[in-house]
């Protein structure tokens, strides 16, 4: 018989589930977890400096292991703080369990001190979230967690402890068993077979990536296929590094920001084969014109997402790499001659055009320098904005779980913490956040526990001092009235990092920025790598917000 | 070039459904399943739920529009970890039509 109050059985229980490091900041309600945190010889604790940096820590080490992570938080505005960082995993599909300290249950209702019901309003961002009644339950609410954060579409689960429910005493037999996925659905094969016909049968076939071949770790089997069925091959944003950027079949990104010729390639398709990914609004752009004269197979493990926007001639419910498996062996080998050098011919007339790539003091040179000096093994991170675009677009990717960027809820603040996070799961890789002016500052405070953790970070700043999509869209859309985009205030990054403990380096003021940035990204340790963009650059090309992928601005 | 929103959809004037849904019974169910339905917009015009005689499950009657958002509805509901199934019936069922005479 064992016996143990509530917090160490969390505890003990993420231990034997693995969790290695978790990010977090104590407070009242979540000080007996803390305590008991403090006696564990397995877990080591990442002091963050806001919860939000705490919740995109634990997803920044869950993008690059594929495992849930967790992150803690205290009651009330330490539970509230970690909310954008839950609805961004939530929209990413990214496992993580959340867990926050409560006011006594018998409090619980009575507004008292740092009270918040996180539960309910993490009801509409979380896969599934619990409020714990006694320390009894945590043994059955703890794998619980984990299983519906790991299986099927993985996504976040909060689970809220009230503080006396972990000081609460609790016997018990045995531990439960540490969790595993459950099973993936069962196979139709019938619609297997059909979409392997309608593969070979198409004239004009696109294969679409999604985030969830990242998550199935299905890559290698995508990109097998490809080569087999002789498939184009576009990637959302979630997907980039699924195929190598410069495969031959790659067509590289679609959307709102891609070349000229992949959406022009798309528009021309007879078949779209989707797989793992969602039709979101800024990879399709309006819908009904959407690849207009094609047949969709749309492969998902969310059986909600078939047929969600765009309805599928054959919708296959299933894991992304068991359905790969299946489909591979009844594909036909297709060289596709005629339709790939025609997808040859759009590409050298619409290429994507990178104005000043041989320029580090440019975005994209900056950009291209950046991957000079680095291998395949290094991590790309970004913030949101155009910096986060100017990468996507020009950034050769590789390998999947290489990039981890906010897709779905395209959160400013994201960058830096999630890079921490991505260097406290894989030390010994170089971790690059590419950011700009306004996201760094969302979360600027997490330079102390990137100089505390002393990591592999590098943080490239793009520094336009201004809000630049906003500023962007205000000049494209909104008849140049530039408002509340552009900063007055101008500040000092390079102290800003210097005060923090951070070494930093001006490319602006280098004669030889290429040699200058070269070295500050093959130093050990974390460096701030500043570099200013000219305010008038914008991201091209652009389809506007609600039009076709065809009517493309730019580029 | 702002992009349009579509106006709300007018649910009436759609036939009405049953759904019946069988669920853990624990507090914070409800609050999944209404939560669910009010963030979409999707009008419930009537609720009951009651625990089943096994007290760990609770079935819930709810009367909805059958709009075509109705089907991805459905898909939605059945994602909930404490929702066990969800079957539906027509508008003929008579689950509610008893209830009337509370409801005067």
């Amino acid at each position: 018989m064992m016996q143990m109050n509530g917090a160490e059985l969390i505890v003990r229980l993420l231990e034997r589930q693995g969790i290695r490091t978790i990010a977090g900041i104590p407070g009242g309600a979540i000080l007996p977890l803390y305590d008991a945190l403090s006696g564990s010889d397995i877990i080591r604790h990442v002091l963050a400096r806001h919860e939000q940096g705490a919740g995109f820590m634990a997803q920044g080490m869950a993008r690059v292991s594929g495992r849930p992570e967790v992150c803690f938080a205290s009651s009330g505005p330490g539970a509230t703080n970690l909310v954008t960082a839950i609805a961004d995993a939530r929209l990413d599909s990214i496992p993580m369990v959340a867990i926050t300290g409560q006011v006594p249950l018998s409090m619980i209702g009575t507004d008292a001190f740092q009270e918040v019901d996180i539960y309910g309003m993490t009801v509409p961002i979380t896969k599934h979230n619990f409020l714990v009644r006694s320390a009894a339950e945590l043994l059955e609410v703890i794998p619980q967690a984990f299983r519906i954060a790991m299986s099927g579409r993985p996504g976040p689960v909060l689970v809220d402890v009230p503080k006396d429910v972990q000081n609460q005493i609790v016997s018990f037999e045995a531990y439960p068993e540490p969790v595993v996925p459950d099973p993936v659905p069962v196979l139709d094969m019938a619609a297997i077979e059909t979409a392997a016909r309608m593969i070979d049968q198409a004239e004009r076939p696109v294969l679409y990536l999604g985030g969830g071949v990242v998550h199935s770790g299905a890559s290698r089997l995508a990109v097998t296929l490809a080569e087999q069925a002789g498939l184009p091959t576009t990637m959302t944003l979630m997907a980039l590094g699924t195929m190598p950027v410069d495969h031959p079949l790659s067509i590289g990104m679609l959307g709102m920001h891609a070349a000229r010729y992949t959406n022009f390639v798309l528009e021309e398709s007879d078949l779209l084969i989707c797989v793992g990914a969602r039709f979101d609004d800024r990879a399709i752009g309006k819908a009904a014109q959407f690849c207009p004269n094609a047949q969709i197979i749309h492969i998902d493990i969310d059986p909600a997402e078939l047929h969600k926007i765009k309805t599928a001639h054959v919708a296959i419910n299933g894991d992304v790499a068991t359905v790969l498996e299946a489909l591979l062996p009844r594909v036909k080998q297709s060289l596709r001659k005629r339709w790939l050098s025609h997808v040859d011919s759009l590409k050298s007339r619409f290429p994507m055009a990178m104005p000043g790539r041989d320029n580090p003091r440019t975005h994209y040179g900056l950009v291209h320098a950046v991957a000079a000096a680095l291998d395949d093994e290094v991590v790309i991170a970004t913030d949101v904005g155009q910096h986060q675009m100017w990468v996507a677009q020009a950034y050769p990717f590789r390998r999947p779980r290489q990039w981890l960027t906010s897709g779905g809820l395209g959160t400013m603040g994201f960058g830096v913490p999630a890079a921490i996070g991505a260097a406290l799961s894989e030390p010994d890789r170089t971790v690059v956040c590419f950011t700009g002016d306004g996201s760094f500052k969302m979360n600027i405070q997490e330079l102390a526990t990137l100089a505390e953790e002393g990591l592999n970070v590098k943080i490239v700043l793009m520094n336009n001092n201004s809000l630049g999509l906003v500023y962007q869209q205000q000049n494209l859309f909104y008849g140049k009235r530039v408002f509340a985009s552009k900063y007055r205030g101008e500040p000092d990054f390079l102290k800003i990092a210097e005060g923090f403990g951070i070494a930093a380096v001006d490319l602006d003021s280098s004669p030889n920025p290429r040699a200058t940035l070269a070295q500050a990204l093959q130093s050990r340790g974390p460096c701030l790598i500043h570099a200013s963009i000219s305010r008038e650059e914008f991201v091209y090309p652009m389809v506007p917000p609600g039009a076709a992928n065809t009517e493309m601005i730019g580029g | 070039m702002i992009e349009q929103v579509a106006e709300p959809l007018q649910q009436q004037g759609f036939a009405k459904v049953v759904l019946e849904l069988e669920v853990n019974n624990h507090p914070g169910v409800m609050s999944h399943i209404c939560n669910l339905f009010a963030r979409r917009a999707f009008n419930v015009e009537g609720i009951l739920c009651m625990p089943m005689s096994d007290a760990s499950r609770s079935r819930i009657w709810l009367l909805v529009f059958e709009d075509q958002r109705l089907d991805q509805m459905v898909l939605q509901v059945e994602k909930l970890v404490d929702v066990l199934s969800v079957r539906r019936h027509g508008a003929e069922h008579e689950v509610f039509e008893r209830l009337e005479k509370y409801f005067h």
